[in-house]
């Protein structure tokens, strides 16, 4: 039995959980869904150990742990966690992978003990598995790691398992593997082993669980036995009640500067005829789970595919990252270089940069946009995480491009800043600019004329209007793929 | 039916390429001198083999764990000068030095890993403090090894010289140590996925300080025995090493990063390089185009090498 109360997580400013309260019985398979950035994966660390909770307790067994929970004490109670990016090391052996987490393999003989144990594993989990002790886990395919870490989770040496839990396990296994899988967590649970399973298939959840906990916003919102739910049900648990704020809904004064066609693009392997189109001042929305084909999508587009004249491509399309520390601010740059670096082909004059016309531009969207610095020759690690974010916006916004690609840009931003921009965005597109935003936020698509929504690398749903809702998109994010697996 | 395909497969081929360059420098040797084939002209020709070899393993601790040591040179030179004077005068002040040298690393190793510095930066800074430190030890070239090191490095056993059992005796040490044992597989897996050893409870900090201390380690086996075979040290004497051991620990199958590292391989991958030297004298080209030649070696490996990968991929 182990219970989670009142647990609380801060990154920064950001509230990942807010207080939640859970109880996994013994031997009882406990589904939990919810959106992106609902806080499962945080919440599945804290069990861990991986991640501290910044408030709360947590008993397992009848220790009660607050802080100082780390991974040693989670191993030493038999808490075990598949995470959903793997964590296993590419350059060693599937055996000796078993005995990273297990510090009882040691010493003579090790490596044929840990051999067999995994085998043993994979053999009762995965039976006809194909993967022998020795294989290097980089030689493996992508199902067959899953599967080893899956496999090694379950393995028992010194200490009993108490929870497995399991985060995505199926997402890169074949649906018979998956089956394999499933069957297995029964056989575990009836052994009194509790298993956490996360899924973005309902169907999964709904054949396995004994109980399902819907989370949203950094909160358990419902936990009933499974029998409660179906499909429709789970999927407006996970939906908000309240609709929060005032978007501005698009309106008829903005269709009307609605121009010519500057996308038609397909997905490749989409199966039927949807494909994703954009006129000039039109805001058009990604949007589906995380990681389900959207950023593929704009890199696409920025390479220059379905964009429309073909060859326009030259200055006409921006992108504007959501990872910024990785794909877009230049860090030991000024805030003005960072704006100028996407117009420079504007600003020339012979072999040279016009630093005042760079100096304009920047002073500008300084302004414009609102960004919180003393000076333009600020160095943009100077600015707030937000205020980078605008400097990002200002770079792609005071280029010429008539594209403006953004990958989840308002990641980690603050309300405030967040409406700021919003507003510029409408502006710009009813000067004629085509946006084109994958979020994963679900108020940002009020501001889109239509919305695709993707699921497995292809558009699954297509809203216009007044059908962009929550539930609509979380329905089409869920949309079972039938034997496309 | 199995054992055919393992020969046929990429690992096969990446696995015996360093041993294929070294027979291939090593037949081109005899076919030029024939008289190389002998007790005494294999002693000559691996003498040298020996601290490269030694330097060399010690550059793939570091690179094991995704660092790179660019003061291995600088720190072997100063274990010589070390060797060649207060080890020899005050043996107890001259352990003493070098026992702190392998406390220093160990710190540099914390100090990279828990401030998250480049390596790269940190070593090359390093490398001016040690040579620093030689040569306020030893301004002019000079001193004369211990008794008891030239001793050790000029036994001649029967039948089979010295470098070659030392060669094979380092080899088979290391890779016990590094490839088979418990301990080695959490060492290699800190390069392969730092989050994954984290994960499973062990502390990184620790692996890495263990790395940079056995590093150091070696890098005195390396020195000591330089001094032996020189019989007198210099501060600059091994300034080379560190480009060397890096190509060695890469010509013998290691990559940068991913921990993907072999031991027999980087000692393989020394001896190549060493043997190039003498293979050029024997052609009676001018030592000047040495480094060159190395260069070129390394570069037809690691093409061969980018051949064997790509085989593979296309399967």
């Amino acid at each position: 039995m182990i219970s989670l109360s009142g647990i609380q997580k801060v990154f920064g400013a950001v509230q990942a959980l807010s207080g939640v309260d859970l109880q996994i019985h013994a031997g009882e398979c406990l589904g939990l869904v919810g959106h992106n950035g609902a806080g499962k994966s945080t919440l599945m660390n804290i069990l861990a150990g991986t991640l501290e909770a910044s408030e709360g307790s947590l008993t397992i067994a009848g220790n009660g742990l607050g802080k100082g929970y780390l991974v040693q004490e989670a191993g030493r109670l038999g808490v075990r966690c598949v995470f959903q990016e793997l964590s296993l090391c590419p350059n060693l052996t599937v055996a000796e992978n078993t005995r990273i987490i297990h510090p009882v393999l040691k010493g003579f003989g090790w490596r044929t003990r840990a051999g067999l144990l995994i085998m043993k594993q994979l053999d009762q989990v995965f039976p006809g598995h194909g993967v022998s002790a020795s294989d290097v886990i980089g030689d493996l395919s992508i199902s067959k790691r899953q599967m080893v870490e899956i496999a090694r989770a379950f393995t028992v040496t010194d200490t009993d398992i108490r929870l497995v839990i399991l985060d995505e396990p199926t997402s890169s296994l074949d649906s018979r593997v998956a089956d394999q899988l499933l069957k297995y967590v029964n056989q575990v649970t009836g052994q009194g082993v509790s298993v956490i399973l996360i899924s973005h298939l309902l169907g999964e959840i709904l054949q396995v669980s004994d109980r399902i906990a819907v989370m949203k916003d950094g909160r358990v919102v419902a936990c009933r036995n499974a029998a409660d739910f179906d499909r429709i049900s789970l999927v407006e648990a996970m939906g908000s009640t309240v609709v929060a704020g005032a978007a501005p809904r698009r309106g008829e004064e903005t269709n009307a500067t609605i121009g010519e066609e500057r996308i038609h693009m397909r997905p490749s392997g989409q199966p039927d005829d949807q494909s994703i189109r954009a006129q000039a001042g039109e805001v058009v929305g990604f949007a589906g789970l995380a990681g389900q084909g959207q950023t593929e999508a704009l890199l696409s587009v920025f390479d220059g595919h379905g964009v429309l004249p073909s060859g326009a491509r030259d200055e006409g399309c921006c992108f504007i990252a959501g990872d910024r520390q990785v794909d877009g601010v230049l860090p030991l740059w000024s805030i003005r270089k960072n704006i100028g670096i996407s117009s420079l082909r504007r600003m020339r004059s012979g072999m040279l940069i016009q630093s005042e016309r760079e100096l304009e531009l920047a002073e500008a969207w300084k302004e414009r946009i609102g960004i919180r610095a003393p000076d333009v020759e600020a160095p943009i690690l100077s600015l707030s995480g937000g205020n980078q974010q605008k400097v990002l916006f200002a770079r792609a916004l005071g280029s010429a491009a008539d594209i403006v690609l953004m990958d989840d840009p308002m990641r980690g931003v603050d309300v405030g800043t967040k409406n700021e921009v919003y507003t510029i965005i409408r502006q710009e597109a009813s000067q004629g600019r085509t946006f084109l935003w994958y979020t994963t936020e679900m108020e940002e698509l009020d501001y889109c004329d239509r919305v695709y929504v993707f699921r497995d690398g292809i558009v699954s749903e297509t809203l216009t209007g007044s059908d962009i809702t929550e539930e609509n998109v979380l329905q089409a994010s869920f949309k079972q793929v039938s034997g496309a697996a | 039916m199995n054992g055919l395909r393992f020969f046929a497969s990429a690992r096969f081929w990446r696995g015996a390429l360093p041993a294929l360059s070294l027979t291939f420098v090593l037949v081109g040797v005899f076919w030029l001198q024939p008289r190389a084939m002998s007790y005494f002209g294999l002693n000559l020709l691996f003498n040298l083999a020996v601290p490269i070899a030694l330097a060399t393993i010690a550059q793939m601790f570091v690179i094991a764990v995704n660092d790179l040591d660019l003061s291995i040179g600088s720190f072997v030179s100063l274990v010589a000068c070390i060797g060649a004077t207060w080890l020899r005068d005050t043996p107890l002040l001259g352990i003493a030095a070098l026992l702190g040298c392998v406390a220093v690393y160990a710190a540099l190793g914390a100090l990279i890993y828990i401030r998250q510095l480049p390596s790269i930066v940190v070593t090359l800074g390093m490398s001016f403090v040690w040579s620093g430190c030689a040569v306020l030890l030893l301004p002019t070239p000079g001193g004369s090894a211990p008794d008891w090191i030239r001793t050790l490095v000029s036994y001649k056993p029967s039948y089979v010289p010295m470098p070659l059992l030392a060669a094979v005796a380092l080899g088979l040490v290391v890779h016990f140590g590094l490839m088979r044992t418990s301990w080695g597989v959490l060492m290699r897996g800190v390069g392969g996925n730092e989050k994954a050893i984290t994960r499973a409870g062990w502390s990184v900090l620790k692996l890495k300080m263990v790395m940079y201390a056995l590093t150091a380690v070696f890098g005195i086996l390396a020195g000591l025995t330089l001094v032996g075979l020189a019989t007198s040290a210099d501060a600059n004497i091994a300034l080379r090493y560190t480009l060397l051991s890096i190509a060695g620990v890469i010509l013998g199958g290691g990559e940068f990063v991913g921990g993907r590292i072999s031991p027999v391989g980087a000692v393989l991958g020394a001896m190549t390089l060493t043997l190039t030297a003498s293979f050029l004298s024997f052609l009676r080209i001018s030592p000047d185009w040495q480094i060159g030649a190395q260069g070129a070696v390394l570069i037809i490996v690691l093409a061969l090498r980018a051949i064997v990968n790509r085989l593979e991929a296309r399967r």
